[in-house]
């Protein structure tokens, strides 16, 4: 079954937290995959994909986050959306699908 | 005629017929549906998102919006309206409770946004803001009223409201639109940013606007004094026709000093920084053309938060300022707190004389651990741009020495934890207090810039209260002691050739201008909205001039004396500002 689950854990490292800038990277590009992606924040579990649902983590700067993946791009998905935790967030110039400009 | 008195976030002055926009909250009462009518309901609410996101499409990619920080919160917006587990959360409630499309948004957004207001992080809970602001997007076009729309505009109008969201005043249309003012709101909220960014005066924290505004009287906005004035008499709106010409004029001129360098007339280049406290204060020392700040208080921090600022707090801050400035100076200030500012009650002891007590510099060297904290906060934020640090309040060598040597500490831990910072940052301090400059030549040994601060070294040297009434007729810039003591470091610091820059309100007072050039001064630092009124005052003198304006000063013996020498020199130059 190419159905797997994967998971990876992130750290939230700017200052300001997972606010909606970078909620906002987050789930923009978690849209781009076709798994289904779901992030927890202790017991709180939400789905990866909402910008609603992610916002309302309240991800403060040293949070530890588990993303979990699950279906055939899940690898992608997590290797994807560690690489844009591992530069915090900032905006990458060019990426597609990703409607996001930064403003000089 | 009434006159209302509120906050000014966006100057300008505006006159016109007033908008009143419905203040009502939206109020749905809970209606219930039949089972079999759950399906329309939900195909109501997808339409109503659809519309919303058409409509936002419109206003995002409208000229108008060239502001990053309004794109930002469209851009938020979009993305709940386009998120597939919000949308499913309000027909999953019509679903299972069977209740009207508009009860069903309400009651979700209402949960969402005071879940968001109920979080301990300003980042976050601001955003409920928003969500209230998506509520009301998606009820008017659940139930198709168009009171609210201000884009169909034929006439030129003020906007009353209770409060505006900021994708309401984003949507303005400004050859319409001249001003607004609000019962609600704050200095910092989106909506007065917008109007800043949209330049439509505004005036938020009126309070409530008890009596009925008759729909056909003229409302005035000054967006420069914080006042609204409802149905004005002949005389009054005689008077805010002329205010408004002459700050339209004031304006041009202004706009076209921004690009000009603050030279005097025989070429001698001056710096002028702005003083903040909040770091979105940055912007507008840049827009007044200030040359980078000066004096960044830092105190906002200890007093607004209610407990003790973390690292983050204050780094957070230090960037925000930072990254506004780009690579201009921002000479961070450490905290100066005590004497006539105190934060809690239980902050420190009560003090007989807190003006000479545990305040400032000596508070810090007394808690390491805070000092430290904003310490290592300004160190991390020194990577980001020209940062300079400033001990307040420093009386003697051995202070310096101490401070130094808990910067050197701090940075001997990021050092141990490779946190990046830039070593030679430079630190100066603060001469406020007269065994400082009377020390000024052993201090500048070890310090890389001064910053005078004429209002505490003028009530040190004066030993006067400004704010006690009986005395404060006493405090004079102007006394030969005070004028010694200024020149004496202004003159050391030469002679160590470290910078020295005045902080204090002397430094945009137009009458010590003169003075203070003629006695070595070349950086001034002040309140943003001064910049450009000082900077005109120093396009128009010469050095000379001022050189024999502070020989004349020096000979004379009293402040009145002094006084008047300053103010006929001025007055002379530039007539217009007396």
């Amino acid at each position: 079954m190419s159905e797997s689950t994967h998971d990876i854990e992130i750290e939230i490292r700017n200052p300001e937290g997972l606010h909606m800038r970078p909620a906002m990277l987050f789930v923009d590009l978690a849209n781009t995959f076709d798994s289904d992606i779901t992030v927890s924040n202790g017991e709180t579990k939400v789905d990866g994909k909402s910008i609603m649902q992610m916002t309302m983590l309240a991800a403060t700067c040293g949070t530890k986050l588990r993303v979990q993946a699950k279906g055939a791009d899940a690898r992608r998905a997590l290797a994807a959306l560690g690489e844009l935790a591992e530069r915090n967030f900032s905006p990458q110039p060019v990426e597609a699908g990703m409607r996001q400009k930064e403003s000089g | 005629m009434e006159i209302r008195k509120g906050i000014a976030v966006s100057p300008g002055i505006a006159i016109a017929k007033p908008m009143v926009i419905d203040s009502r909250d939206y109020r749905i009462p809970r209606r219930s549906i039949m089972a079999s009518q759950r399906a329309a309901e939900v195909v109501r609410v997808r339409k109503a998102f659809a519309h919303a996101i058409q409509e936002l499409d419109g206003l995002e990619s409208s000229k108008r919006i060239e502001e990053s920080k309004i794109r930002d919160i469209f851009a938020v917006h979009m993305r709940f309206l386009r998120d597939k587990a919000f949308l499913k959360r309000i027909t999953d409630f019509i679903h299972k409770e069977m209740v009207t499309a508009e009860y069903a948004v309400s009651t979700i957004l209402r949960e969402i946004a005071s879940h968001f207001a109920g979080i301990d992080d300003p980042y976050i809970s601001e955003r409920a803001a928003d969500i209230y602001d998506i509520e009301k997007r998606l009820l008017k076009h659940l139930l198709g009223r168009m009171e609210d729309n201000v884009e169909h505009l034929r006439d030129e109008v003020v906007i009353l409201a209770r409060d505006l969201t900021p994708t309401q005043t984003a949507g303005f249309n400004k050859t319409f639109v001249k001003g607004f003012a609000t019962e609600k709101g704050g200095r910092t909220s989106h909506t007065a940013i917008v109007a800043r960014s949209l330049g439509i005066p505004a005036v938020v924290a009126l309070g409530d606007m008890s009596s009925e505004v008759p729909p056909d009287c003229t409302v005035i906005v000054d967006g420069n004094r914080g006042v609204v004035v409802i149905d004005p008499d002949e005389d009054t709106l005689k008077q805010y026709n002329q205010y408004a010409q002459q700050v339209t004029r004031f304006v041009s001129e202004l706009n076209v000093l921004r690009e000009l360098p603050a030279q005097t007339r025989d070429g001698v280049k001056i710096e002028i920084f702005g003083n903040i406290e909040f770091p979105d204060e940055a912007a507008m020392v840049l827009e007044k053309g200030g040359d980078g700040i000066g004096l960044y208080r830092t105190e906002f921090l200890y007093l607004y938060g209610g407990t003790e600022p973390t690292e983050d707090d204050h780094y957070r801050a230090y960037a925000e300022t930072i990254r506004t400035l780009k690579d201009k100076p921002v000479v961070i200030r450490t905290m100066d707190l005590g004497a006539d500012k105190m934060p809690h009650a239980d902050w420190h002891p009560n003090e007989a004389n807190p003006a000479l007590g545990l305040r400032s510099i000596r508070y810090c060297l007394q808690d390491l651990p805070m000092f430290k904290t904003q310490l290592r906060a300004i160190l991390r934020a020194s990577v980001l741009g020209d940062v300079r640090v400033m001990f307040p309040l420093i009386t003697n060598l051995q202070e310096l020495r101490q401070a130094k040597m808990i910067l050197r500490d701090v940075m001997e831990d990021l050092d141990e934890y490779a946190v990046p910072y830039s070593p030679k940052m430079k630190v100066g301090i603060m001469i406020e207090t007269p065994s400082s400059a009377l020390t000024a030549g052993l201090l500048a040994q070890e310090s890389d810039f001064f910053s005078i601060g004429t209002n505490d070294l003028i009530q040190y040297t004066l030993a006067v209260d400004r704010a006690n009434e009986h005395v404060t007729t006493l405090y004079s810039p102007a006394e030969p002691a005070v004028l010694r003591l200024v020149r004496g470091v202004v003159q050391d610091a030469h002679k160590a050739r470290i910078g020295l820059s005045i902080c204090g309100e002397v430094a945009s007072d137009p009458e010590y201008i003169m003075l203070l050039l003629g006695m070595g001064v070349r950086t001034l630092s002040m309140a943003a909205p001064m910049i450009p009124e000082i900077k005109k005052l120093i396009r128009s003198v010469t050095i000379e001039e001022c050189g024999d304006i502070a020989r004349k000063v020096a000979t004379l013996d009293s402040s009145r004396q002094i006084k008047n020498v300053l103010r006929d020199a001025v007055t002379r130059i530039l007539p217009e500002t007396y």
